[in-house]
């Protein structure tokens, strides 16, 4: 493409944006708390004695290896997960497929420390399955213990990213493709393995690099297990004991994102020269098929189970959100609505909240994604793919980093108008939410636009649209289904996401679910209505995710009769 | 002076007690109080309603953050202070937020508490926060787990390191739980520096898992993840009273822990921050703490009168026979956290490994003795409880600075790294675990 005049002014402009918001809300407050990793513990002198002194450290070497084996193991038992899902409801005629897609996004949404409960209770040494298994069989499975434990339920949490991005893809292969290879006699499970996935790698690839990604940083999940030996839970122990003043918590950070990006990298340099593009759009993704009677069954048997498993975790807080007394035993004492009483006497404030917040923050990610996507793939900007390693970087920066980093940095800004510190305005939340979760929308939005040919949009450009009007008018519809997976992804997550919002709230009235579960979950007495305020946070991220599917699928439907009406016109 | 002239002078100093102590409204205390606390809500809103109802007009926000959040919150807003108090239980939060000036002296004017509940002081030496409440540590236990598994209750910590509790145990770090640290540091000193370690180590040998935050602790053993925890006291009674099947016991010594409160350092409020430290300090605030769903000691012995199932630490009914020396305590406060996470939870697996051997080798000579096979586990066992560093060391104020270190000034210098030690010290345990499981395996080949 050729790149003169106004647009690469207009893109250089956008670049620079992003750049000044990147900096100011990542790196900044990042560096600002991460800088003692090159402080010499003893005089203050910058050196990089700490990072010796990590890789001298056999627990440092271990977690290391822990965590950059689990993240792998994860992607797989994840893909296992994923892929049969997404391939039955995007490649067959099945009913209720947003329906099934928006509950393969429920996993996603774990909210703190209730949702570990749960999972506990279904899944632990003495949760449900366990104590049933013991019953009838005499024997238990260690499916919470461990460096497995931790990469089954990382598996369950996040196969989601898959999921999303992949099903995202293969609705943009057009059928024309699919319809070629099966005239030239490519059936069943080599057509899929052939033409149909290869074509769909960029979402597979964005969603597994996702996944990979966000396991390796990820801390929930470890400390949920009480697994200590793997980075991220180390850095958090590290950082957030009182009055510890250690630098290895920040040197772990440091090697976190600097790891995450290296993986980046790498990434970069394997999906390089190759062209997922395709020319034919609107073709309304894959044909889909009608199954056979015995296919249907079978195909119905896999998804189910496969949900069954992956929900269990929540039907597990449904439980404990209807439960009276739920300990050691296979289900609840009792049920009661009483819990559900109380969350909708005292803390529908924070339902509100954080459909605010979350919305903006999830807003935000998809246009700034677009951007970054934009500038780097379509662009010549130089230096541009710094743009898309410092949005990703932010995977790997603990939240309590984060949190801490802003109120260092924006305490002393006083808001104009407003009259109050920037870091007690719960615009910041909002901020915080955006960088957070921007590396989620981010892949989704690149793998979208590795999806669109250029050709699409050189003709556009020939035919005298200006830069911004092909990126309107034709770049983002294209885009369409990779910017929602990156919305709801973004948005799902950040509904429960609590480490760098408590930091962050300065006022109970400003604050989210996340937060109004996290107090609840202080007390014996809590477990109940937190599971309860769990719950509706699901719900809440269930319907939106529903709306969206069924929106996108609209809008498909929509431009599939304007094609048909367009076809039989020309005829 | 004359009679008269005397009544006069009594009649002004009551008129003026009175006016003093008659409670301001909420005009000449502010309107707005602004609370930083990691208390749950059932405490909270108990004493945010009172206090609000005592001075009409006044909004009293409790900004409700985990301890470690609530440090670092009033540190990194130091600079544009918007929080009048800082309410917690960990004593060592209050000690580093004192540690950098950002707390104020306050001078009670309630008068009638205590200088110690147990051997513990109640308040600040200093004279920057004042505990308003006390708890005493113990075990709660799943009734229905420990039927189950045909455990039996514990009553003294010793009963913990037992076979019969191997994978059915729960705690906390003292890293992540002030509390806790407090439990540790007074069975060390109550033990002695060694025998308290190896106790240690062998109910470290015996948990199920060690829990990230002090909550995880009553949470487990309400859901059943595991038997027994060893939690500060009102997590059992308010886990009972909501229902669960658990029960709670002091062991006969017992840890004392009070709760604080203390003014942020150019506090917005600073009246009404000081009435409500009054007010929590009062008969009136100190009977809020028998609320059922809060259930801590109060600070206060009249108050005891009115509850008589709580156990009265005044009256001696909570067993404290520790001397507890605070200095000792502060002067290797981070180093026994770093040491118990190095040998505890951190090698957790290596541990549990070696006590699970040395255990089914003390099994096996119990059914068939045979003397050598009991020196290489009673060998086993030493090694197990084995130390990196004495008592003197843990109190060599050059060697404990490495784990406190602050440098005030540019200038400062210290020397030692923290990792460094920590990589000696982790070296030392692990290999010292893996000999003593050998030991095991070889005592029980002979014995078979």
């Amino acid at each position: 493409m050729n790149f003169s005049g106004r647009g690469q002014w207009g893109a250089l402009g956008t670049g620079g944006f992003v750049l000044l918001v990147l900096l100011v809300f990542l790196v900044i407050p990042v560096a600002k708390v991460i800088y003692v990793a090159f402080q010499h513990p003893d005089t203050g002198a910058f050196t990089l004695v700490n990072f010796i002194d990590f890789f001298n450290t056999s627990l440092f070497r271990e977690s290391f290896y822990n965590s950059l084996y689990v993240a792998a193991m994860s992607v797989v038992v994840a893909s296992l997960i994923a892929i049969p899902l997404a391939y039955f409801t995007t490649r067959f005629r099945f009913g209720a497929a947003a329906l099934i897609q928006t509950l393969g996004v429920i996993p996603l949404i774990m909210p703190p420390f209730v949702g570990a409960v749960a999972m506990q209770m279904i899944f632990g040494a003495n949760g449900t399955i366990n104590l049933l298994l013991d019953e009838y069989f005499g024997f238990t499975l260690p499916f919470m213990e461990g460096l497995n434990g931790v990469i089954l339920v990382e598996a369950i949490h996040y196969f989601p990213f898959i999921l999303i991005n992949l099903s995202a893809s293969l609705a943009n292969i057009d059928r024309s493709v699919e319809e070629s290879a099966q005239n030239l006699g490519s059936y069943g499970f080599r057509l899929f393995r052939r033409i149909v996935f290869p074509l769909a790698m960029p979402g597979y690839a964005a969603g597994a690099a996702l996944v990979f990604l966000k396991v390796f940083d990820d801390l929930g999940t470890p400390l949920l297990l009480n697994v200590n030996n793997m980075l991220a839970p180390q850095a958090y122990l590290r950082i957030s004991s009182i009055g510890i003043t250690d630098p290895m918590g920040y040197v772990i950070s440091v090697i976190l994102v600097g790891f995450s990006l290296f993986s980046l990298w790498v990434s970069y340099f394997v999906t390089r020269g190759k062209d997922y593009a395709s020319l034919e759009k609107g073709g309304g993704g894959l044909g889909k098929r009608e199954l056979g009677p015995w296919g249907r069954l079978g195909a119905w048997a896999v998804v189910l189970l496969i949900l069954l498993i992956v929900l269990s975790p929540h039907i597990g807080l449904l439980l404990l959100s209807f439960g009276t007394i739920w300990s050691f035993s296979v289900l609840p004492d009792a049920y009661t609505l009483e819990h559900y009483r109380e969350v909708f006497s005292t803390a529908m404030p924070y339902i509100t909240n954080t459909l605010i917040y979350a919305g903006l923050a999830a807003l935000l990610d998809v246009v700034l994604a677009t951007a970054i996507a934009y500038i780097v793939w379509r662009t010549g900007l130089p230096g541009r793919q710094i743009l898309d390693y410092l949005g990703t970087a932010a995977v790997a920066v603990p939240g309590v980093v984060l949190g801490i980093g802003y109120l260092r940095v924006f305490h002393d800004f006083q808001v104009p108008l407003v009259d109050e510190p920037l870091a007690s305005w719960w615009v910041i939340i909002v901020v915080a939410l955006m960088i957070r979760r921007l590396p989620y929308a981010l892949r989704a939005c690149t793998a979208a636009l590795q999806q669109v040919s250029v050709t699409l949009e050189e003709a556009a450009l020939n035919l005298g649209a200006g830069r911004f009007r092909t990126v309107r008018r034709i770049v983002v519809p294209l885009m369409a289904g990779g910017i929602m997976a990156g919305f709801v992804t973004s948005f799902a997550t950040a509904a429960v996401e609590l480490s760098a919002t408590i930091m962050l709230v300065a006022a109970e009235s400003d604050a989210p679910v996340a937060y109004g579960i996290y107090v609840y979950m202080q007390t014996a007495a809590g477990r109940g209505p937190g599971a309860a305020l769990g719950v509706l946070a699901v719900l809440l991220v269930g319907v939106a995710t529903y709306f969206s599917h069924r929106f996108v699928e609209r809008s498909r439907e929509v431009a599939e009769a304007d094609r048909r009406l367009a076809v039989a016109q020309g005829a | 002076m004359s009679v008269r002239g005397m009544r006069w002078v009594v009649l002004a100093a009551l008129g003026f007690a009175q006016a003093w102590s008659a409670p301001l409204s909420a005009q000449e205390i502010g309107d707005k109080l602004v609370v930083v606390t990691s208390f749950p809500k059932d405490l909270t809103n108990v004493f945010k309603q009172a206090f609000e109802s005592k001075y009409p007009g006044m909004t009293v926000e409790m900004l409700k953050k985990k301890t470690t959040a609530g440090v670092k919150y009033i540190q990194e807003t130091a600079s544009n202070n918007t929080s009048d108090i800082f309410w917690a239980s960990a004593p060592d939060a209050f000690e580093v937020l004192k540690g950098d000036g950002l707390l104020a002296k306050y001078e009670v004017r309630a008068t009638g508490i205590p200088e110690k509940v147990g051997v513990f002081p109640i308040n600040d030496p200093d004279g920057y926060y004042k505990g308003f409440a006390a708890s005493g540590y113990g075990f709660m236990w799943n009734t229905r787990y420990l039927k189950a598994k045909k455990v039996p209750e514990p009553a003294e910590w010793e009963d913990l390191a037992e076979a019969v509790y191997f994978g059915h145990v729960g705690m906390s770090a003292p890293s992540r739980s002030g509390t806790t640290h407090l439990t540790v540091e007074t069975v060390l000193q109550g033990l002695g520096w060694e025998q308290g370690w190896a106790l240690w180590k062998r109910i470290g040998g015996n948990l199920k898992t060690v829990t990230e935050r002090s909550f995880g602790v009553p949470s487990g053993v309400n859901s059943g993840q595991f038997g027994v925890g060893i939690v500060i006291d009102f997590f059992g009674f308010s886990s009972k009273a909501s229902g669960y099947p658990v029960e709670f016991r002091y062991p006969s010594t017992t840890t004392l822990v009070p709760a604080n409160i203390a003014i942020v350092a150019n506090a917005p409020h600073p009246e009404a921050a000081a009435a409500f430290i009054e007010f929590v300090l009062s008969p009136e605030g100190q009977r809020l703490l028998l609320d059922p769903k809060i259930r801590r000691l109060p600070v206060r012995p009249e108050i005891y009168a009115e509850a008589p199932d709580l156990p009265n630490p005044f009256e001696g009914e909570i067993g404290a026979t520790v001397a507890f020396d605070v200095k000792k305590s502060k002067a290797r406060y981070n180093l026994v956290n770093s040491l118990f996470d190095v040998m505890i939870t951190y090698r957790l697996d290596d541990l549990q490994a070696a006590t699970k051997a040395l255990h089914e080798a003390e099994a096996a000579l119990a059914a068939e003795p045979d003397e050598e096979a009991a020196k290489l586990v009673a060998r086993g066992w030493e090694l197990v409880a084995a130390l990196p560093i004495d008592e003197a060391k843990s109190l060599d104020p050059d060697f404990a600075g490495i784990f406190k270190k602050r440098r005030k000034k540019a200038t400062d210098v210290v020397t030692g790294r923290q990792a460094e030690v920590e990589q000696e010290w982790d070296d030392f345990v692990r290999a010292n675990y893996a000999e003593a499981r050998e030991l095991a395996e070889k005592a029980l080949a002979m014995v078979r």
